[in-house]
């Protein structure tokens, strides 16, 4: 029966009408790392951004690169500064820690056996005596065997030492995090929002190699808290730009106003900071806005007052984060914008994220935000 | 013709004439197995080397093992087929076509071969991420392993995780986080004892997780509850880049459970692991608690596909284990003892590589998963939180309302 071919009743029409958007107006496209505003291709405005001598001397380096450098400066610094993690004296899966060791020595850059929750415990013990360990968790998904740790000694020990005045500020826990392409269930987790749901840690995580070390440096030397200190894996070897060679720091309690506008306030951190600018350019040339953009940068203790007096200005927010939107940071800073920014409010704050599902292995690209859902969510919020 | 392959090509002496380890493995050296059978499925005992066990707190396995000459050939057909499987899985991978993580097993055969043929299929299985060959023998095929690896759905796991996480009936994975597993086949093993199922747990875990901290929780637990649990270190030397000397203050892991007996086994003699792990279920279903096992055993590709596992370790250790290889010694003594011919090995080894070509060609055929949310959002468990979705110009450009 197969085989029996019906007469066709109805002759088969050709579609008269494209079915592929013009390449020059598709979203989607990959990030050009080379042109992108948030990277300093040369070195001319680093010293004003950075708030650095012009005398600065700069090299172009890679974010895997560039926290090499910040820990080689940081254990130049201080013989307090010590590292380790798993495979950190070969440089580490990510190559973060290249030739540490042979420059200061194993008893300053070692291995460690493969014990998440040993690893963060003893990095309190030791800052606990005054030194400044920068651990390293290899995967930001490996950190909860820790967690128990982070939560219940590294975040409360400042709090509980009372009179003494001890504190484990110099703590440092380094995890690279976030999607890459193909990290499925337990190499593509982003889990920012745990760590900051405590009081008594902070979080940060950098868009670029130059904000990367100097909000490193800042988190050994210049804060009183453990630090979770969170590095987008895949910016490791993608964004590429001027770093200060010298020691400076950034501040860890500010956050940055990357672009200026007037018609909705982008907020953002990490590698989606590159989908907003693109979505950014894209719907300020189509819908003729001006677009604010902020990064947070500190996400825990973040910076109210720069985002609120942006969304004063602008009176329309999106928060832009890679990980799941349930309960996530945009939840956080959606809810303080309503209260801070409310009679200012003219459209609902709208949050683009990862949906709250697991990452399948082919499945991330359609879990984490890109550049068409925010310039979508831009569009409506402009329209609302 | 056994020792063709080991004697010394060059003038130099070669590394494995050397003792170039704390211990000595034991080479198929020839042992009298007098009066095989001409049958193929009628039983014998096959002698085991008097080094293949090391015991703490326990007396040793038994130093033979029964079988049959089909069962023999079978162990050797699984070992192969593991190898060619991971070195497709391998060759994939080079070819861009498997994305993420791919950790191989080549080396490690005769660990996930034996305690197969140790069990029976309602006994439980769990082990760490590298899992492919335990994936294979609790009933997997080879294109649905290297369709996992694809991220198709047909893969043994829709194609969700990849190279760590792949599942079968009674075979609880594939964890990708290091040691984590340890803890559950515990809770699996008191689920065996709560029920009375005469049925054991394999408990599977590397050299280097042996350092977490739950690992020795799982002991405690273990041993309180005398549960029916055999936990089954497969030391491969190294914990990804750092060797066992490195990671672990004692490398003597089967000593390592103290108020637990434990066994260490040369893991690179599949009729060693069999008669181990047989002797290691009759202990616990007897009601004597769990057992600490320790599989020597060595990994000749790097920790995943990403790392050559050249910066740790020389040429020559690599060349010295290769000389101990599981599946050419095995088939060395096979030949040797007559249950095959070099002729008919070779036809397996044939048949063998055509079967993993041809299911890596379906493999690739499978289709890839659908774009769609019910895709998306499967089996998790907040339903209604799916996005809206309004179609894009292309795909890639679907809108989701949030």
């Amino acid at each position: 029966m197969a085989s029996l071919r019906l007469p066709r009743l109805i002759p088969r029409t050709r579609r008269g009408y494209s079915t592929a958007a013009s390449p020059s107006s598709r979203l989607n496209l990959p990030i050009d790392y080379k042109s992108t505003p948030l990277l300093h291709h040369t070195s001319s405005t680093l010293s004003d951004t950075l708030d650095l001598p012009s005398s600065t001397t700069s090299k172009s380096l890679n974010l895997y690169q560039a926290i090499n450098s910040a820990l080689r400066t940081a254990l130049s610094t201080s013989n307090k500064v010590m590292l380790f993690g798993e495979d950190v004296a070969f440089g580490g899966v990510f190559r973060c820690s290249m030739d540490l060791q042979t420059e200061f020595g194993s008893e300053r850059v070692f291995n460690t056996p493969l014990t998440e929750q040993g690893i963060v415990g003893f990095a309190i013990g030791a800052a606990a005596q005054g030194m400044k360990p920068v651990a390293e968790i290899q995967f930001a998904d490996y950190v909860f065997p820790a967690f128990d740790q982070i939560v219940n000694e590294a975040a409360k020990f400042r709090f509980r030492e009372g009179a003494t005045g001890v504190n484990i500020g110099g703590m440092v826990v380094r995890m690279p995090c976030g999607a890459v392409g193909h990290g499925a269930l337990y190499h593509s987790q982003s889990p920012e929002a745990l760590f900051a749901h405590v009081p008594g840690v902070q979080v940060v995580m950098p868009r670029s190699p130059s904000q990367a070390k100097g909000l490193l440096l800042s988190a050994i030397f210049e804060s009183k808290n453990p630090v979770i200190f969170m590095e987008p894996k895949v910016l490791y070897r993608a964004a590429v730009e001027h770093v200060p060679s010298e020691y400076y720091t950034i501040p860890l309690n500010t956050a940055e106003v990357v672009k200026p506008g007037n018609d909705v306030t982008v907020i953002s951190y990490g590698q989606p900071m590159y989908l907003c600018s693109a979505a950014i350019a894209a719907a300020e040339k189509a819908l003729g806005a001006s677009i604010e953009l902020i990064d947070l940068r500190t996400i825990y203790p973040w910076d109210r007052q720069t985002v609120l007096d942006s969304v004063k200005k602008t009176g329309r927010a999106i928060v832009v984060h890679e990980s799941m939107i349930n309960y996530g940071v945009g939840a956080e800073v959606a809810a303080t914008i309503q209260d801070g920014a409310f009679l200012r409010l003219e459209a609902p704050v709208k949050r683009v994220a990862g949906w709250s599902t697991h990452t399948g292995l082919l499945y991330e690209k359609f879990v984490i935000p890109d550049v068409a859902r925010i310039y979508d969510a831009i569009k409506q919020t402009l329209e609302y | 013709m056994l020792t063709r392959s080991l004697k010394p090509k060059g003038r130099f002496p070669l590394p494995w004439t050397r003792p170039v380890l704390p211990y000595r493995r034991c080479m198929a050296h020839v042992s009298n197995v007098s009066d095989i059978p001409s049958e193929d499925t009628k039983p014998f005992n096959v002698p085991i080397p008097e080094d293949s066990f090391e015991t703490y707190n326990l007396d040793p396995p038994p130093y033979s093992v029964e079988t049959t000459k089909s069962q023999l050939k079978q162990l050797y057909r699984d070992m192969s087929l593991i190898r060619r499987m991971e070195l497709a899985a391998d060759k994939l991978y080079k070819e861009q076509k498997v994305r993420g993580f791919c950790h191989l097993s080549t080396g490690q055969e005769a660990v996930a071969v034996g305690i197969e043929h140790g069990i029976t299929r309602d006994d439980k299985v769990i082990t760490a991420y590298r899992a492919h060959g335990f994936t294979l023998m609790r009933g997997g095929s080879v294109r649905s392993i290297l369709g996992e690896l694809l991220g198709r759905r047909d893969g043994i796991c829709h194609g969700k995780g990849g190279s760590v996480h792949m599942y079968s009936k009674n075979f609880f994975g594939g964890n990708g986080i290091v040691g984590a597993n340890v803890p559950l086949g515990t809770g699996i093993a008191f689920a065996q004892q709560y029920d009375d199922t005469k049925t054991v747990t394999v408990n599977v875990y590397g050299d280097g997780a042996a350092n977490q901290g739950q690992v020795h929780e799982s002991y405690n637990m273990a041993k309180l509850w005398e549960l029916p649990v055999i936990f089954a270190c497969e030391n491969n030397k190294y914990g990804m880049g750092t060797s066992v000397e490195r990671a672990s203050a004692m490398t003597e892991y089967y000593k390592r459970g103290n108020y637990i007996p434990g066994l260490r086994i040369n893991g690179m003699d599949v009729l060693a692991v069999i008669s181990a792990i047989k002797y290691g279920k009759e202990y616990t279903l007897a009601g004597n608690g769990p057992l600490l096992y320790e599989f020597q055993t060595y990994r000749y590709a790097g920790h995943s596909v990403s790392d050559p596992g050249t910066s740790y370790r020389t040429k020559e250790e690599v060349q010295a284990e290769r000389a101990q290889d599981p599946i050419t010694t095995y088939r060395a003594k096979l030949i040797d003892w007559g249950v095959f011919t070099e002729d008919e090995a070779k036809a397996m080894d044939k048949e063998i590589r055509r079967h993993v070509d041809r299911e890596t060609q379906e493999a690739e055929k499978m289709p890839a998963p659908p774009t769609n949310l019910d895709v998306l959002f499967e089996d998790t468990y907040v339903r209604g939180s799916e996005p809206q979705q309004r179609r894009g110009r292309t795909v890639d450009e679907t809108f989701y309302r949030g």
